[in-house]
Order: C-alpha cells, then sequence, then structure tokens
C-alpha cells in the first residue's frame, strides 16, 4: 500500500533519499508559500495513489542548507530523486494532471 | 450530462468568491470554476495567493495574510452551498441561452454567467525571461524571497506591489534596487515613505531594464536611464517584476466586448456586460481601482444584478 508525506530534514535527508528503492519526489516548501499550500493537497492524493514513487517533503525554514545544497531558487520546487541523485527539478505550482505527466517516467 | 445551472462564476479572487457567497444565499446554487494551481496570480483565490500581509482589507486591524483571507472567503461560500471545481475554463459559447462553458472534455450549461477571471502579472517580454523565471527571475516576492538571503536583487515596478515587494524583500537581501522607469512612484504616500526611509532600498528613477542576463541562473541585468538613454550592467542574484498586470481576457475574444487594453466593458455602476445574463467582477472589468475590497464590492453587484436578472428573464 502507498504511505503518506515524510518530512525530512538535515538529518534525515541523505538516508532516506540515499536508500530508497523507488524514485523520491521531494516538495521544498514553506509555510509562507501560497502555491506551496496549492499542491499540498494534490500531493498527498499522489502518495496514495502511486505505487512507484514516494512523497518527501522538506521545509526550507528548517532546512536552509538542504535548499541551498539543491540550488533552490523559488518555491515550490519538487526534485524527483532517482538512485540517491536528482533526476529532475520542476519549478512551481502546477495542476494534478501536468504534475503526473512531468514525472510519468518515473511512475 | 449535468444539469442547467442558475449562475456558474468563472474565477475565484475576491470578486468571484463574494458574488458566491451573495448568489448561493440568494438560493441559485452556484457553481463555481475556480482555475488550476500555479505559482502565477492566475489560480484559485487570485492575486492575493502570492502575498503575505493584506493590510488594507476593510475588518482585519492586524492585517491578515492573503491566502488565509482567500481561504475565508472560500469557506465562507462552500458554508452556504457554493460547488467548486477545480479546472480552468477551456472555452466558451454566449451565443444563446442557456450559456455553455467547457472545462475541457466537459461541458456545463447556465442561464446566466459571472466572469471574475481577474489578472496576472505583466511581463517584461525581454529574451531570456522564460527561461530565467524561477532561476532568479520572479514575480513573486514571498514565494522566492526567501532565497535571497545576504544577496543584492532587483524590483522592477513603481506601484504599491512593487514597492511592497521591495520592503518585503529587504528582510532577506543585504540591497534591493528598486528599478522604476519615471520619477516618481504610483504607489500609496505610506509605501512610498516605508521605501524612502528603509536603507537596504536604493530607488533608481527614470531607470528601465534592457536586458536580463544569466545562463543558468540570472547574473545580472542591463539598465538603461530613460532620460539620456545611458546604458549599464547591474550585477544581481534576483530580479522581481512588478510592473502591474493584464486582464485575464483570452478565453472572452469574440464573446465580450474588451477594451483596447484587454479588459471587459461593463455598464458603469454596474457588472452588465454587452450580453445579458452575462456580468462581470473584480479585476477583469476594472483597470483603475483594482482594490480587493473593489473586487469584492463588485462580485457582490454581479450576484444581485444576477439574481434579479434571472428573475425578470425566468429560463
Amino acid at each position: 500500500m502507498a504511505e503518506g508525506i515524510t518530512d525530512l530534514d538535515m538529518n534525515s535527508f541523505d538516508e532516506t533519499i540515499g536508500s530508497s528503492d523507488t524514485p523520491v519526489l521531494v516538495d521544498f516548501w514553506a509555510e509562507w508559500c501560497g502555491p506551496c499550500k496549492m499542491i499540498a493537497p494534490i500531493l498527498e492524493e499522489i502518495a496514495v495513489e502511486q505505487e512507484n514513487i514516494k512523497i518527501a517533503k522538506v521545509n526550507v525554514d528548517d532546512s536552509p542548507d538542504l535548499a541551498r545544497r539543491y540550488e533552490i531558487m523559488s518555491i515550490p520546487a519538487l526534485i524527483v530523486f532517482e538512485n540517491g541523485e536528482p533526476a529532475k527539478k520542476l519549478i512551481g505550482a502546477k495542476p494534478k494532471g501536468a504534475l503526473l505527466e512531468e514525472i510519468g517516467e518515473f511512475l | 450530462m449535468n444539469d442547467t445551472r442558475d449562475v456558474i462564476i468563472i474565477g475565484s479572487g475576491p470578486a468571484g468568491l463574494t458574488a458566491a457567497i451573495y448568489t448561493a444565499r440568494a438560493n441559485m446554487a452556484p457553481l463555481v470554476i475556480e482555475g488550476e494551481p500555479s505559482s502565477t496570480s492566475d489560480q484559485p483565490g487570485g492575486q492575493l495567493m502570492l502575498t503575505t500581509d493584506v493590510e488594507n482589507f476593510p475588518g482585519f486591524p492586524e492585517g491578515i495574510m492573503g491566502p488565509e483571507l482567500m481561504s475565508n472567503f472560500r469557506s465562507q461560500a462552500s458554508r452556504f452551498g457554493a460547488e467548486f471545481i477545480t479546472a480552468k475554463v477551456t472555452s466558451v459559447d454566449f451565443s444563446e441561452r442557456p450559456f455553455t462553458i467547457e472545462v475541457g472534455e466537459t461541458s456545463y450549461k447556465s442561464h446566466t454567467v459571472i466572469v471574475s477571471t481577474g489578472a496576472q502579472s505583466l511581463m517584461l517580454g525581454l529574451p531570456n525571461e522564460d527561461r530565467l523565471i524561477g532561476h532568479g527571475l520572479s514575480t513573486c516576492a514571498t514565494c522566492d524571497g526567501f532565497f535571497f538571503r545576504d544577496q543584492e536583487i532587483a524590483v522592477v515596478g513603481g506601484g504599491d506591489s512593487a514597492v511592497e515587494e521591495a520592503t518585503f524583500l529587504t528582510k532577506f537581501a543585504s540591497k534591493v534596487y528598486l528599478v522604476h522607469r519615471r520619477d516618481e512612484l504610483r504607489a500609496s504616500k505610506i509605501m512610498c515613505q516605508r521605501a524612502f526611509d528603509n536603507p537596504k532600498i536604493e530607488i533608481l528613477w527614470n531607470t528601465q531594464v534592457a536586458e536580463i542576463q544569466g545562463e543558468g541562473k540570472l547574473s545580472g541585468v542591463i539598465l538603461k536611464d530613460t532620460l539620456t538613454e545611458a546604458t549599464r550592467s547591474l550585477p544581481v542574484d534576483g530580479l522581481f517584476i512588478a510592473i502591474g498586470h493584464r486582464p485575464n481576457t483570452d478565453l472572452f475574444k469574440g464573446h465580450l466586448e474588451l477594451k483596447e487594453n484587454g479588459y471587459l466593458v461593463t455598464e458603469p455602476s454596474s457588472s452588465l456586460t454587452k450580453v445579458p445574463g452575462v456580468f462581470a467582477c473584480g479585476d477583469v472589468q476594472d483597470d483603475y481601482y483594482r482594490q480587493a475590497i473593489t473586487a469584492a464590492g463588485s462580485g457582490c453587484m454581479a450576484a444581485i444584478d444576477a439574481e434579479r436578472w434571472l428573475e425578470e428573464h425566468p429560463s
């Protein structure tokens, strides 16, 4: 059964991403970011519906080093990690259909 | 095939949602086609989704966050029975009653339509814009400002939005250049004073952005003096565009009357368009006031106009 969304920070990030056997979509977000809130329910749906990809979240206020590491300059930013490495980066809020299309190759 | 509605509302900013509250309470069972998530202002909730504190909407002495205000509007509409579809209208047909509204493959019919699609940020129209958006170039200070901590950035524009964004960005940036093409700001007096008093803000008067530069990300801009035509380069890590908005009226070309600047035409002091039964409210038909409160007010007008019209023209 597909799981919910995991919160990651500097302590848990590398381990979780490195040890995952499926691609992981990481959502970089913040409390004050309107568009981030718009896509939150969409990501929750995808987490439940999709078996072959995991969804995780990184709060950029709590983990600015992670945001800097991946050169995040605008949120929401979604990065798909495959085998521990960033494979695709998406910037900005999108509707569910468009998002699924963008990550189709990883599902 | 779904039933013909009494009213469909296109757009869900303060205008559309106020119209939804009023039509719901008038037992018109409104269907609101609220738009799709995006990082531009063309999305559910409208322009206020991209701002932080809203200080000038009456009723909130301490101010309220834009997204929170819009969430309240939406809950209120929902409470009285407004239905929502989170999608964008793809085409309309106002040639006969009931009117047809297409959302992708699905067709909706309605006896009246309230258009409240609002406006979205204008871009400079310079090369490299599409490529650098999200990579140092932004139209949303609240979304992206965080990432420019201790960096030098520029904001283009001279109205309230530009000054508000510049002021907000001083929370993060080491320096904010406010680039304005004239020698006077359009912004409200109180906002101007805040900008003048802020030691991190430097206003570059009579200046335009002539070029946006950068490879993987923004590296700087070329500025042009509007009086002397002299150019100079300004290295910046971030550039925020706040030069105004254009109305979301592409959908209505050929169906409703538009002004030369793209705004929808409505009869003075009403929401009536040239098509009986179709009403417009909010920024989509307001190129002058463009405030959340005036949009909300016009949304109420549209609801009352629609209700009365429907009484006089039963289906």
